[in-house]
């Protein structure tokens, strides 16, 4: 008789919408301390739009930092997913416009998560796939 | 823009009357386990007669910047000086129980991940001290990995003239075309550092990219 295939155990974990309003008015020292403060809680971040590249790389150097001194603390990882190549001349205009107003890349997500939950994060141009360590 | 076009021109003129080479600081970035040393060796052994660091399969072998001066490069009569800076490998996470696979003692694992994490944030400070930049990517390995995307946004916000260099291009399972794909705005050398395949290609494009300083 075949084996009985099983899901094993999956363990609990949460998901954090974070809306870009929360982090508009911030500067990136504050904005990093926001995001690394969710992700410390084993909580799997979503955020609206995208921080800059070179907050990116800094939330990279505290992540580092971090391993090792924070107990059980393996690192993030990271993906954003943005439409900023489709769509025509005037779409690109538009989006743009958009932006400028919002304050930030609105029509990309972010997603941020512990590696101790979230193992990989497979991303192709249009999709995340994000494989949760068991 | 007119003053640093006269200030780049009379440089460049007395740089000739004197013999005064510049030399240009040439980072090697990227993940883990990409190829940068295997690269940086090919090109130091090629011009310098020795190499620049070991290479290993164990990720995060290189864990602290290093680098060679005075490395010239010819390409059929075109001669320049480089600085080569080897970087440790950018990731997010670094766990040492990934290094036990490796049948690397829990001791030995801990000291390895921890001097990775250091060299991780070492890498991201020289980024300022860069003139070009290779960045060496896994030709078999997903390119829409988070760290490549943010280690040329940060080259990009910059102004470091960007070469990326898909390596491996002797396994199997390389594709060059999604690398390509994935950064469209770059120029992208296939290579294999190991075999030191289409390396003409990879001088020739440093030369180009040397241009854009």
């Amino acid at each position: 008789m075949a084996k009985k295939k099983s899901l094993g155990k999956i363990r609990g974990f949460s998901i954090q919408f974070l809306p870009y309003s929360e982090l508009s008015g911030m500067d990136s020292t504050q904005r990093i301390k926001k995001i690394l403060n969710i992700v410390l809680g084993n909580v799997i971040l979503i955020i609206q739009g995208k921080i800059e590249s070179h907050e990116e790389s800094r939330l990279i150097e505290d992540t580092m930092a971090m391993i090792g001194h924070v107990k059980g603390f393996k690192g993030i990882e990271l993906a954003v997913i943005s439409g900023d190549n489709d769509g025509g001349f005037f779409v690109r205009i538009r989006r743009g416009l958009i932006n400028a107003m919002g304050g930030g890349n609105l029509g990309a997500l972010t997603i941020i998560g512990p590696a101790t939950i979230v193992k990989e994060i497979k991303k192709n141009p249009k999709k995340i796939e994000l494989l949760l360590d068991r | 823009m007119v003053a640093k076009a006269l200030k780049s021109f009379f440089r460049r003129v007395f740089s000739r009357m004197f013999g005064q080479k510049k030399e240009l600081k040439m980072g090697f970035y990227g993940p883990p386990n990409a190829g940068k040393t295997s690269l940086a060796n090919r090109i130091c052994k090629d011009f310098t007669g020795e190499e620049i660091g070991s290479v290993s399969k164990v990720p995060h072998e290189t864990r602290s910047v290093q680098f060679k001066e005075k490395v010239e490069i010819s390409y059929k009569g075109k001669k320049m000086m480089f600085k080569i800076i080897d970087t440790p490998g950018i990731a997010t996470k670094i766990d040492y129980e990934d290094f036990l696979k490796f049948k690397i003692k829990k001791k030995d694992a801990k000291n390895r991940a921890k001097e990775a994490t250091q060299g991780v944030v070492e890498s991201i400070k020289w980024l300022d001290d860069m003139d070009v930049v290779v960045i060496v990517l896994d030709a078999t390995e997903n390119p829409y990995n988070q760290v490549n995307i943010t280690i040329i946004g940060n080259l990009v916000a910059r102004k470091i003239p960007v070469l990326i260099v898909a390596n491996k291009v002797d396994l199997r399972k390389a594709n060059i075309k999604k690398i390509e794909s994935a950064f469209p705005e770059y120029d992208v050398v296939g290579i294999s550092a190991r075999y030191g395949k289409n390396l003409e290609e990879f001088y020739e494009s440093i030369f180009k990219l040397a241009k854009k300083v």
